[in-house]
């Protein structure tokens, strides 16, 4: 386990549930990124507005971690993310996560981190089945191709 | 200030502290995130499981925060509180979950990380964040489309 980073792991997750609370307090919505992102063409136009600003301000927040986080915490590498993945299955993998989260109506943050801290019995069959599907997807790739 | 206004500076606030979560957490590399998911690796002291302790921080936080609706009458900048209305378990929720999973192992993605990465290697995740838009509009379209009821066509009367 030598790449394990509980204390920048627990931080992180706690950031990610302060920002899911205050999307809830102030604006009454669920900070689930696959609905925010999926419904950029609502049927309803009030929402474009809020939708935009989270979604700006996602690639801003990380561009500042990844840029001071190194600095502040020693077990974190200060080396850019690669995808290691080629096109054709960068953008197999883009679609079955779309197609996926919006058939399944959430992802990691709105099933994952919101409905399993509501006790929705609907994210726990998800956030089960979508561990169950990915955990299956890495072990076919690391360990039987 | 207007009401209106505050509640675009919240999204966008709530969007940068989630990114800056995912930075620190490092979920922006989809080889962590893969790292986690590799049970196989238990054995030989390979596995990470740094994403269970972001998922443990974010859903502890959340339990309480989301619950303030118990002592708040409406949104400080909203309404009312949203919150879906669906409680049933169906193949939609299940067929739904198991795709994303796929693509989830596939590439390390889930869609925020893959969103945050564009603000910091963009040229790596343009592909992958169009196809994830194309294929969630796409859903959306079908299963609009499939939802509406089949009008039949008024005849033309001949004559």
């Amino acid at each position: 386990m030598e790449n394990f980073t509980p204390l920048t792991a627990t931080i992180g997750g706690v950031l990610i549930g302060l920002s899911a609370t205050l999307l809830w307090a102030f604006n009454g919505r669920t900070a689930g990124v696959s609905t925010i992102f999926g419904a950029m063409f609502p049927r309803s136009p009030g929402d474009v507005a809020w939708r935009l600003a989270f979604l700006v301000g996602l690639p801003l927040g990380a561009g500042l971690g990844a840029a001071y986080g190194p600095d502040l915490f020693a077990e974190l590498p200060d080396a850019l993310p690669e995808v290691g993945l080629g096109p054709v299955a960068l953008v197999a993998a883009g679609l079955l996560v779309g197609v996926g989260t919006r058939l399944g109506n959430g992802c990691t943050s709105g099933h994952g981190i919101c409905g399993l801290a509501r006790l929705s019995p609907r994210s726990f069959v998800a956030v089960g089945t979508f561990f169950a599907t990915a955990v299956a997807t890495v072990f076919v790739m690391r360990h039987v191709l | 200030m207007r009401r209106s206004v505050i509640a675009i500076a919240a999204a966008f606030g709530s969007g940068i502290i989630f990114g800056l979560g995912l930075a620190i957490a490092r979920m922006i590399d989809p080889q962590k995130v893969r790292d986690f998911l590799d049970f196989a690796a238990i054995p030989d002291g390979g596995w990470d499981p740094s994403l269970a302790f972001v998922m443990g921080g974010g859903v502890l936080v959340a339990f309480v925060g989301l619950r303030l609706n118990r002592v708040l009458a409406r949104p400080i900048v909203a309404p009312a509180f949203q919150t879906t209305a669906k409680t049933r378990i169906d193949s939609r929720l299940v067929g739904g979950a198991a795709i994303f999973g796929i693509g989830w192992g596939l590439s390390g993605f889930c869609p925020a990380p893959a969103i945050a990465n564009l603000g910091i290697v963009p040229q790596s995740v343009m592909l992958f964040v169009a196809a994830m838009l194309a294929g969630s509009w796409l859903t959306g379209e079908i299963a609009e489309w499939a939802r509406k009821p089949m009008t039949p066509k008024p005849q033309a009367v001949a004559g």
